[in-house]
């Protein structure tokens, strides 16, 4: 009787993946889902489901079970839901983090626990590409100093000498005024720091940006202050006499509002949608017939955090029991990123080009972006060399 | 100089705006002894009021006059249907039932329109600048909120020291028992007063529109500054509420914009970039415990 059950076993495993495989892969993503900011998610959210529909809902003969968490744009709370996915849901994997203060808050929760590895999706503060860096984090994005650095070059390029800085009082916001300001090579007129999330209103700044004339202005406000900011630079009439460069302010989800105000303000990323690789036009073509709409970069970030996900668990043919064994085949990058060449340092941040991108409009009248340029090839950030791994 | 007096625009311009949300704030909070957070969601309504009613109609003006009456409407349910319940009840009964309608107002205005903000474009005369003072060109959008919240301020003081309606409201902010046993039909007075809080909440949610865009929860933040707001003020009182609200909009902008340059003086340029922003928005609380503690009712308080 038993042999005969065994011998069925064994049939079956021949057709089937083995019994423990039927076990779920589980993601944890958090995100920005309610308040002003939920656009963001709600991009990001779309393209995890279209990664997931793309890998046909399994990774290594496992099905795929993602669990979204919305930290509420605010990081006590992203902290209480990584805690909550990494104890009571027992996650392989956290992916998502759109904001440098709740990566930080949530950090240590998950890396610290042993068994979940955290891969970000947007968010890259210095400290974790330098000091702070751990085997147990990867990133799909960018560390925040390198995507301004790419700006940086493009000034120097235009002729900018003398530049007016300004960005959110937060962890990314200096970030990305120090990647700048690594690379332009002319004199930083000023620099304005404003209250972070909760200031809406630029008047103060904008007058005092009158006051000192510079050539250009460089801007970090991403999500919805990249609009108010936008709009009422072309309400104080700035925006027809002192040009605008920015990063991570213009993109797809912003750009309905700001609508004809993006127009001749250039930005730096490290992905944009007419990128031209296979990966890429398939994400693109597959989330505008779902949604209508241009994917962000957000997403397009976030559709690779699940690509590197799933070509691990491929590689492992679906065991995750060896955590040593994960971050070896992540480590690796073995999948068709929507940038084309995809591959980590030793930080494990990626080694990626970064572009200028400009905002057109496609052949059926809407506004979209394009590239412009390459402004930085196998760019790596700068912190890599503070951090211990090797 | 020019400088100077264009942040002293921004200033008053940022004070008036919050004026506005202010005195309806204080009027609730004053006579009917409300303690009404949802007020922000008010605001919060104006704006997609002003929004919708200016896609629909393709003008800005139109948009913004169907807002305030749509307002005054929304105003004048939510009083019926929720508030009118609360008044026997004690404050933190007022803080659960308001709290939820703020969580009501944003959770429903994502299933209507979607987690995307909205831009409401101004027509052409408003959008560009005008040259107020030679070289000092000034945006004319920004002017316009100047005048108008002035005249609504005027308007207000003319209602309350003025009219009868003003008298009641002045007589229950100072003493809501005497004014129902002299026969005034408080439960009428309420429901106008309520009223008339959501259209000037609404009117300050669609005059910042344009500015700030149109988004879920854009009068969560809004709502703590106008407490702090009618707190300097003194409950109840509109002055009082004219006067927190100027103060609170200088003292903000002229932190921003000459704190920076001042910490400089005696601090790093990094670190008083980073501090320079924490340190301008602490200065209204800071004032604000000054205030408590040197008159405990606030500068112009009905009661003590």
């Amino acid at each position: 009787m038993k042999l005969r059950l065994l011998a069925a076993a064994a049939a079956l495993g021949l057709l089937a993946a083995p019994a423990a495989a039927q076990q779920p892969v589980k993601i944890g993503f958090v995100s920005t889902f309610s308040g002003p900011q939920a656009a963001i998610g709600q991009d990001m959210r779309r393209a995890v489901e279209l990664a997931v529909e793309h890998l046909g809902g399994r990774m290594g003969g496992r099905p795929i079970e993602v669990i979204f968490e919305d930290d509420q744009f605010r990081p006590e709370v992203g902290k209480q839901k990584s805690e909550k996915l990494v104890q009571q849901d027992k996650v392989h994997f956290v992916g998502g983090y759109i904001w440098s203060n709740v990566l930080l808050a949530s950090l240590k929760t998950v890396t610290d626990d042993g068994d979940t590895i955290l891969i970000s999706s947007n968010a890259g503060p210095s400290p974790i590409a330098g000091e702070l860096c751990t085997p147990n984090y990867f990133s799909t994005s960018w560390q925040n100093d390198q995507t301004p650095m790419a700006m940086g070059e493009h000034l120097n390029k235009r002729g900018v000498k003398r530049l007016y800085l300004m960005a959110g009082n937060y962890a990314a916001g200096k970030d990305m005024l120090a990647g700048v300001k690594r690379t332009f090579k002319g004199e930083i007129v000023a620099e304005d720091l404003t209250r972070w999330p909760d200031q809406l209103d630029f008047s103060a700044e904008m007058s005092k940006i009158r006051a000192a004339r510079p050539d250009a202005v460089f801007v970090f406000y991403p999500g919805a202050h990249g609009v108010q900011f936008l709009t009422q630079y072309a309400q104080t009439g700035l925006r027809d006499t002192v040009p605008l460069y920015t990063a991570f302010t213009i993109d797809a989800i912003s750009l309905p509002q700001q609508k004809e105000l993006a127009l001749g303000v250039p930005g730096a990323q490290s992905w944009v949608n007419d990128l031209p690789n296979e990966q890429n036009k398939r994400f693109v073509a597959d989330f505008r017939r779902k949604h209508n709409v241009y994917p962000s970069f957000y997403g397009a970030q976030s559709y690779d955090t699940i690509m590197l996900i799933a070509s691990a668990v491929e590689a492992l043919k679906g065991d995750l029991g060896n955590k040593d064994r994960v971050r070896a085949a992540l480590r690796k990058a073995d999948f068709k990123s929507v940038r084309g060449d995809f591959r980590f340092n030793t930080n494990q941040f990626p080694i990626q080009n970064f572009y200028i991108q400009e905002t057109v409009k496609d052949a059926e009248g809407n506004l979209t972006l394009r590239t412009v340029e390459v402004a930085l090839r196998d760019a790596k950030d700068t912190y890599s060399d503070k951090c211990p791994m090797k | 100089m020019t400088l100077f007096a264009e942040q002293l625009l921004n200033g008053i311009q940022l004070g008036l705006l919050m004026f506005l949300l202010a005195a309806g704030l204080t009027l609730v909070f004053g006579i009917m002894d409300l303690v009404n957070l949802a007020h922000g969601s008010l605001y919060m309504m104006g704006a997609y009021f002003a929004w919708l009613f200016t896609g629909l109609t393709d003008s800005f003006l139109l948009g913004a006059l169907l807002t305030l009456p749509a307002a005054l409407l929304l105003g004048v349910a939510v009083e019926l249907v929720v508030v009118r319940r609360l008044y026997q009840r004690d404050h933190l009964d007022h803080v659960l039932a308001t709290f939820g309608l703020i969580l009501i107002a944003n959770d429903a205005v994502r299933l209507i329109w979607g987690p995307d903000g909205k831009r409401i474009a101004l027509p052409k005369w408003l959008s560009g600048t005008i040259e107020i003072l030679p070289g000092l060109p000034y945006p004319a959008y920004r002017f316009a909120i100047i005048v108008v919240s002035g005249a609504t301020a005027l308007f207000l003081a003319w209602i309350v020291v003025r009219t009868r309606v003003g008298m009641w409201i002045r007589a229950g902010a100072s003493n809501r028992r005497m004014v129902s046993a002299l026969g005034v039909d408080v439960e009428k007075l309420f429901t106008l007063v309520f009223g008339l809080g959501a259209v000037l909440a609404a009117l300050a949610g669609l005059m910042a529109a344009p500015i700030l865009t149109v988004q879920i929860g854009m009068g969560d933040n809004v709502l703590i500054l106008a407490f702090v707001t009618i707190v300097i003020g003194g409950i109840g009182s509109i002055k009082g509420a004219f006067v927190a609200a100027m103060v609170v909009g200088l003292i903000d902008t002229f932190g921003r914009a000459y704190l920076p340059d001042i910490l400089k003086t005696f601090l790093s340029a990094a670190a008083a970039s980073t501090a320079a922003p924490a340190i301008s928005s602490m200065m209204i609380y800071l004032l604000m415990a000054g205030v408590l503690v040197w008159r405990p009712a606030g500068l112009f308080g009905a009661r003590t």
